[in-house]
């Protein structure tokens, strides 16, 4: 008789610790093929409270390192994935249905694309930042800062190259995020999260809630201590002009949903979304 | 209690054993080590003149070898490969780098004469992090040159850099030239200071290591002959050199009517202006930090104070109290504050300039200091009463010595700060913001710091003005020198002018 | 008047300050200068407890540890003081005796400052007729904030005046801070030099109520400020780091500090003082390791 495994119990990942959630529901996650993979937490509101809050803790800290650090940290959550990549190809071939060869690929695109995006810690500053040339005798400098707390839907599709491309960018300028995954594929999330806790991350930092973003998406539109939305995961038009009207409440910059293509370069437009620019004067003079 | 004695720091060595080192080294070329076809050299350790190990001067032969190794790496290999795979390379340097730093440091320390705090603290540090910055810019090189955003228009390598460092900062020096050399596509040759080799021989262990493809990064040992070869040998695209402005002006002419391109970042004279309402304490690190960290071998020293002149007894005294408590010794004690001088040659020139010094009447003290009397040492000086018509005022001494000089207004510290031919670096102290910022936009000077002094960053670009050369290394625009907008550049043979080709 | 010769003092640039200080903390002591030193700072420390829930048997127990910090090695040092509230000096002092070991008193609203300047006169002229050696006064923080450094200064003359014994001697008198409370560096230079003009036998950082307490930076601030206080004005004042001090690893990096910053006249307990209460105990351990050549544990060093 072969040897029975000991399966893994996925939970919600808030504040660096991974709890039940608070409502104590579960949702079934099946594969490509409807065969049963695991109970998945299903993230209530109040789960999404506490992960703003998380969040909104993580932030001084977090925002205040150096991009140096930042970008070592990243860096570092890449050799962790790397190190696991077996077990992201098999639970992505299983989610999404991919054969091998094709998980494969899409395992490397994202630690590559994670890579890519822990290089740009140090130089964002550098290429959207200058001095600028006032007409008078002052210094002024503009600089990226980041803008505070994002939250974000994660794509519903792709559970796993998707997924780091809208939660990299986001972080790699200072940002701590809310990420609520894709609903049916939620199972590469949750295992980023391991990652992500043995990584050097500081808790808080990211924080993923499995669960129904038509649920918890509103909570987070009209919360007032969320800075911004990236809308990435929102297939519903209907869903997606609700929660872009909720945003308005505290005017959060809003990355409404596009088709688009995970496997090309992003440029930098998931990195200046979440980038607010501050412009510093200080007169010349002896 | 305690009866009352003096607080003596027992030695507090660090240990040697870390060190593997080798009796002989030989070249570095196409990804293993190799006999050079001449003779051989010995480097020692400056602080007990002891031989560390025997190294191979390459010949003109060898040098070719090399460079032909860099053009074949470049050409099959390293051009060809996503600038994604080469940062991953990079990245994995860094990491050695982190892992093996006191390895790094200590052999350092050896080689070098720097105490190994600073070795430890600094040097060591600032190598794996300027890995990790220019990997990062490997697969973003779009927005490296003006014109930031993706200009779909991908910037070139130059092809094979022939790079050339100095004996200050061995191993800083090599990350400055290979990083963002490595990150924007070239293959390079380099060759360490014929005092200082080991570290880099070392670091060819590292691309080793890191599977580096062969010939990506080839070290030639040697002194000012080898170094003439790289510079004059026909398929190299691009020269950096860093060390003196003679030197640097020699390279300069040599590559008259090529097309290579050239960036060199030689010697200073930096003035270190002190204002009345400098933050006095800071200050005086500040000054101390600026002309005897690294035992003053620092091209961006801060050589010259400049002290308003209504501040000058109260900062003197401070200055050579602060002086009493510097520790010169053995640079493997984490306690030692200055090491040994580098060289005889050095240390010589230490004397020659300080004795013209005392010739023209400026005067001169130092704190009470029990040197060795093995190995190459010189005891932290300050010359007072130095004026510009001084000769220390004005030629680099490259030593342990400070020139003081004194001014009455920021517009005189500015005139006196910059009537040199020097212009890589100065301090400003005052706690006045915008006299900074006027101070600052008035000097004429590549680095300029303010209530700071010698600090350096990946990210922040660092070269001089003048005879102090040309070209940044760090940042955005430590790249520049190592791209071409022209797709077409790195086929041109170098060694042949073609119309319109400038530096 | 006496704002403007504050105001007029030189400005400490804060990542200046903090590099020396972590400059100073990579010295590496080995040997017999690092026993030395932990002798050295078992006898700078002055032994504190300052709780609600203090009864006279608590302040026994610590008296005798300050006495006889390990009960099995008599070469081990006494402590400089106790520190304790003023209804605990009278205990305190019967423990003592005339073992050498002082009796340091906080006093004047501690750890607050907030009552009237007649409250504070009485709380401090309690403690030193119950006996108390020294009085650790804090400052009035709100008035030093709101820029009222005469008002500050005068309190200072004011609880001076009451250290004075009928015998003529006098408490000798520390002046507590908050640096925590004061926000920059260049404030607690300002109130080093306004508490050093107004008499000051020491300046103290902290109460230990807030924090953060003494760190190395804001103690170089204030060894700087002494050091430049006796070159002008001729008068040797004390400097006392409190609160946060817990391994010997740091203490012996302030005394460092004091070496290279004040030099040697300042490495005695009648110019430096620690103040701690569990930084004791490390000192203990380091001691008996460099002595028997293996590590201690909580064991081997009493609980009070």
């Amino acid at each position: 008789m072969s040897r029975i495994d000991v399966r893994k119990t996925y939970k919600l990942f808030i504040g660096g610790a991974f709890p039940r959630s608070e409502s104590g529901r579960t949702y079934d996650v099946t594969d490509s093929k409807d065969t049963f993979l695991a109970n998945a937490a299903k993230a209530s509101r109040k789960d999404s409270r506490d992960a703003v809050i998380a969040a909104r803790k993580a932030f001084g800290g977090w925002s205040t390192r150096t991009p140096y650090n930042r970008g070592q940290i990243l860096y570092r959550v890449a050799e962790v994935l790397e190190g696991r990549r077996d077990q992201f190809v098999s639970e992505v071939r299983a989610s999404e249905g991919l054969t091998a060869r094709q998980a494969n690929a899409v395992v490397e695109a994202a630690v590559d694309r994670w890579v890519w995006y822990a290089g740009w810690a140090d130089k964002l500053a550098q290429v959207v930042g200058n001095a600028n040339p006032v007409s008078g005798p002052f210094f002024n400098l503009s600089s990226p800062e980041p803008t505070g707390v994002v939250a974000i839907a994660a794509p519903q599709d792709s559970s796993l190259l998707g997924l780091v491309s809208v939660i990299a960018p986001a972080i790699v300028s200072g940002n701590t995020v809310v990420v609520v995954s894709s609903y049916e594929r939620p199972l590469p999330a949750i295992n980023l999260s391991e990652v992500l806790a043995t990584s050097d991350l500081p808790g808080g930092v990211v924080n993923i809630l499995t669960g129904d973003i038509a649920e918890i998406g509103p909570w987070l539109a009209s919360h007032m201590d969320v800075n911004a939305f990236d809308l990435a995961g929102v297939d519903d038009v209907e869903l997606a002009k609700e929660l872009e009207v909720g945003s308005a409440g505290n005017l959060k910059r809003v990355v409404r949903p596009t088709a688009t293509d995970w496997t090309a370069d992003p440029g930098l437009s998931r990195l200046t979304p979440f980038l607010e620019t501050k412009t510093v004067w200080h007169p010349i003079g002896v | 209690m305690a009866a009352k004695k003096t607080f003596e720091y027992a030695p507090a060595p660090e240990s040697r054993a870390i060190v593997d080192l080798k009796s002989s080294y030989g070249l570095f070329i196409n990804g293993e080590f190799t006999d050079g076809s001449g003779s051989t050299f010995k480097t020692i350790n400056p602080a007990s003149e002891e031989v560390l190990a025997e190294v191979a001067e390459a010949t003109t032969a060898d040098v070719d070898k090399a460079v032909r190794a860099a053009r074949t790496a470049f050409t099959r290999v390293w051009s060809k490969m996503p600038g994604s795979e080469r940062a991953k390379y990079l990245y994995r340097i860094a990491r050695i780098m982190a892992e093996r730093s006191r390895e790094f440091a200590v052999l350092e320390s050896l080689d070098n004469g720097k105490p190994i705090r600073e070795s430890r603290d600094v040097d060591i540090p600032l190598v794996s992090q300027w890995f990790f910055y220019y990997a990062g810019w490997a697969d973003k090189l779009g927005y490296a040159l003006p014109g930031n955003g993706h200009s779909g228009a991908n910037p070139q390598p130059l092809g094979v850099a022939g790079q050339i460092i100095p004996w200050n900062f061995p191993l800083m020096m090599l990350a400055w030239k290979i990083a963002p050399a490595l990150a924007a596509g070239n293959t390079v040759v380099l060759k360490p200071a014929e005092t200082t080799p080991l570290t880099a021989l070392l670091f060819a262990e590292v691309c080793q290591q890191a599977d580096l493809p062969p010939g990506v990064v080839n070290i030639v040992t040697g002194a000012g002959a080898t170094g003439q070869a790289i510079v004059e040998h026909a398929d190299v695209n691009k020269i950096a050199f860093t060390g003196s402005t003679a030197v640097g002006k020699a390279i300069a002419r040599s590559v008259a009517g090529t097309d290579k391109k050239v960036t060199l970042e030689l010697g200073g004279k930096a003035a270190n202006i002190v204002f009345d309402d400098a933050p006095i304490d800071q200050a005086v690190e500040g000054i101390v930090n600026g002309i005897f960290f690294n035992q003053g071998h620092v091209c961006c020293a801060g050589s010259r104070l400049l002290v308003q002149e209504s501040v000058y007894d109260d900062v003197i005294e401070r200055l050579k109290r602060r002086m009493t408590t510097l520790r010169v010794g053995d640079p493997l004690d984490k306690n030692t504050d200055i090491g040994a001088i580098n060289s005889a040659e050095q240390l010589a020139r230490i004397k020659k300039l300080t004795a013209v010094g005392d010739a023209e009447g400026a005067e001169r003290w130092s704190p009470p200091c029990d040197l060795p009397s093995n190995g190459f040492w010189f005891a932290p000086t300050i010359f007072t009463g130095v004026t510009q018509a001084h000769r220390i005022a004005r030629e680099e001494i490259f030593g342990p010595v400070l020139s003081v000089l004194t001014f009455r207004t920021p517009a005189e510290a500015v005139e006196k700060a910059n009537n040199t031919p020097y212009g890589l670096s100065a301090g400003v102290w005052t706690e006045k913001g915008s006299r900074i910022l006027s101070v600052a936009s008035q000097l004429r000077a590549g680095v300029v710091w303010a209530n700071t002094f010698n600090k350096f960053d990946p990210s922040s670009p660092f070269g001089g003005y003048k005879e102090s050369g040309y070209g940044r290394e760090g940042g955005r625009h430590g790249l520049e020198a190592y791209l071409s907008a022209d797709p077409a550049a790195a086929e041109r043979p170098p060694g042949r002018r073609t119309k319109g080709a400038h530096r | 008047m006496l704002r403007q010769t504050l105001d007029g003092l030189p400005g400490v640039d804060q990542v200046g300050v903090e590099a020396r200080a972590a400059t100073l903390g990579t010295r590496s002591i080995k040997t017999t200068s690092k026993q030395w030193a932990i002798d050295l700072a078992i006898s700078m420390v002055d032994l504190t407890t300052l709780e609600g829930a203090d009864t006279p048997g608590k302040v026994r127990a610590l008296a005798n540890k300050a006495m006889r910090p390990d009960p099995t090695d008599p070469t081990c040092p006494s402590a400089a003081a106790v520190c304790v509230y003023p209804d605990m000096v009278k205990i305190a002092k019967e423990t003592l005796g005339d073992s050498g070991v002082n009796v340091a008193s906080v006093a004047a609203a501690f750890p607050s400052g907030r009552a009237s300047l007649d409250v504070k006169i009485a709380d401090v002229r309690d403690a030193v007729e119950a006996g108390a050696d020294e009085i650790d006064m804090v400052i009035d923080r709100g008035a030093f904030l709101t820029g009222k450094y005469d008002q500050v200064y005068e309190q200072i003359v004011a609880i001076k005046e009451a250290c004075v014994r009928a015998d003529g001697s006098h408490a000798h008198l520390k002046v507590i801070f908050e640096t925590g409370e004061l926000g920059t560096y260049d404030n607690v230079r300002k109130a080093s030099w306004l508490a050093m003009l107004a008499g000051a036998d020491f300046i103290k950082t902290s109460t230990g109520k807030i924090q953060p307490a003494a760190t190395m930076p804001v103690t170089l601030v204030m060894l700087e400020a002494v050091r430049d206080f006796r070159d002008s004005h001729g008068r040797q004042v004390g400097v006392k780091p409190a609160g946060g001090i817990r391994a010997s690893k740091d203490a012996i990096k302030y005394l460092v500090m004091v070496k290279e910053t004040v030099g040697e006249d300042w490495l005695d307990p009648a110019w430096f003082r620690f103040g701690a209460s569990s930084l004791l105990n490390d000192l203990l351990l380091q001691r008996q390791k460099m002595l028997t050549g293996h590590y201690s544990g909580p064991d081997y060093v009493t609980l009070d």
